[in-house]
């Protein structure tokens, strides 16, 4: 999965949780939950999309490292080149 | 001989629309199938029958908004759960013991389990609850199979033209409801009363969740991601455990008498992201394991938000339950539901210091609150449940 891929799935996935939000007007460095008001359950509604459509496992301990999209695609550009094709 | 009638399904309900029938005249009906949908000033809600029976007559059409009590179809009982007659009937899955009408387990809703979500942009799911078309059957054209506006509005015209014209479906005529206003005003009916009728006391405890989230933690290393366990299901296990000490929280305030009530079915306030909220129910939290309870509560959740909540869990709730979540607030004083007697209000969860001890250190703590009604209850018996909820929470592993 190439960066632009990556970030395409990840705003599709947050438009889904948060259909009137603009995920696309999200600063890399804001906090995801707190920009978009996502409850913790919405939260892990969309770590388990994001896991599923990359398939990268993320546990819960590394979920800190998620809550902004900077982080986010860090974490997981990081787990996506370790996994061996 | 039985009759059907407009529920209340909540409160301060006076009205509904019926939207459409599920059943038809003839069919056999068991208790828990739901039999229609009826749309509130909250919402849009499946309406289950409680009587076993054959549909004898539909005696209001879909698009009709009639008064709570409105008997809007008649049933013919034929006994009690005999076996059904072989050739004619309708095929009937096993007949339920005659016992006790347990709420039907929550059926599959495969357009928004978290296992496996369809993609529906939001104002397709939004048409859809509206139009009454099922979700899962439609088929999306948008990108990626994503079902679209055009595609629900699609389905509600095939629907439209192969039902029968005796069972008119929901588009026809179809509810006008301004969403915003009305669920302002079904919040403001229902708190104007509380705050009119109830004398509320309140009180709050500080409770160290440290050792509860280390547990918690520890059991979700091992879960995958879509089976971990998030803090609220701890919360509310053990409030159904502390309610087994002070029962009498656990009940409505009805015909001015305190009932205590057996089954703990806790309403949890649940927000909606186009505004307002709702507290539907779980059922017998007081019976389910962790894992369960978890499952519910996303069952719950994503069902509040597509419009598919079923008349018991807007009626059923003996308490309620208010978690203001992780962002936010420390503490929530919240108004109570009538009839119920009390509610219970969580705030963020966060690090604060904490003396213990002679020590002075750092734990995760979340601040409970107990709001209560004082016709039912005192505060020596509501500061006795919230010393019990703090005491099943340091001891995780037995919830």
């Amino acid at each position: 999965m190439t960066d632009p891929q990556l970030k395409e799935t990840v705003l599709r996935v947050l438009r889904q949780i948060a259909p009137e939000a603009d995920p696309a007007a999200l600063l890399p460095e804001e906090n995801i939950r707190e920009a978009l008001d996502l409850d913790s359950y919405d939260f892990l509604q969309f770590l388990i999309a994001i896991s599923e459509e990359t398939g990268v496992e993320i546990p819960e301990a590394d979920y800190q490292k998620t809550f902004t999209l900077a982080g986010l695609f860090n974490y997981l550009s990081a787990a996506l080149s370790k996994k061996p094709f | 001989m039985g009759e059907f009638r407009m529920p209340s399904l909540g409160a301060d309900m006076e009205a509904g629309t019926l939207v459409g029938w599920m059943v038809k005249q003839g069919d056999r009906v068991r208790r828990g199938d739901i039999i229609a949908t009826v749309e509130t000033q909250k919402g849009l809600f499946e309406v289950e029958n409680y009587e076993e029976g054959v549909v004898q007559e539909l005696l209001v059409q879909p698009g009709t908004e009639v008064p709570v009590g409105t008997v809007l179809a008649t049933l013919t009982s034929e006994g009690i759960a005999p076996p059904a007659i072989p050739a004619v009937a309708q095929p009937v899955a096993a007949t339920e013991p005659a016992v006790k009408p347990a709420p039907a387990p929550p059926p599959p809703q495969p357009a928004l389990s978290p296992q496996k979500r369809l993609p529906v942009s939001p104002s397709a799911r939004k048409l859809a609850a509206e139009l009454g078309v099922e979700l899962g059957a439609i088929r999306g054209t948008g990108p990626h199979g994503a079902v679209q506006r055009a595609d629900v509005e699609r389905a509600a015209q095939e629907k439209k033209g192969a039902v029968p014209t005796q069972v008119p479906p929901a588009a026809e005529k179809p509810p006008v409801v301004d969403y915003h206003s009305g669920m302002r005003q079904a919040i403001a009916a229902a708190m104007s009363r509380s705050n009119r009728e109830i004398p509320h006391y309140y009180l709050e405890t500080a409770i160290d969740m440290t050792a509860a989230l280390r547990w918690l933690e520890g059991g979700n290393q091992r879960r995958s991601i879509k089976e971990r366990i998030l803090p609220a299901v701890l919360l509310l296990k053990a409030v159904a455990r502390a309610l087994a000490e002070v029962p009498e929280l656990n009940g409505l305030w009805i015909d001015n008498r305190h009932q205590v009530q057996e089954s703990v079915n806790i309403g949890f306030a649940i927000s909606l992201r186009q505004g307002g909220l709702i507290a539907p129910a779980i059922h017998n939290v007081d019976l389910l394991s962790l894992e369960e309870l978890m499952a519910a509560t996303c069952d719950l959740i994503a069902r509040t938000r597509s419009g598919h909540l079923r008349s018991s869990e807007m009626t059923d709730a003996t308490i309620t339950v208010t978690n203001l979540g992780d962002l936010g607030v420390n503490t929530v004083y919240g108004v109570i539901y009538p009839p119920q007697v009390a509610l219970v209000g969580f705030g963020r969860i966060s690090e604060r210091p904490w003396a213990e001890n002679g020590m002075l250190g750092v734990r995760r703590v979340v601040t409970a609150t107990l709001s209560a009604d004082h016709r039912a209850t005192d505060g020596h018996r509501g500061s006795l449940f919230l010393e019990a909820l703090n005491r099943h929470l340091q001891d995780p592993e037995k919830l």
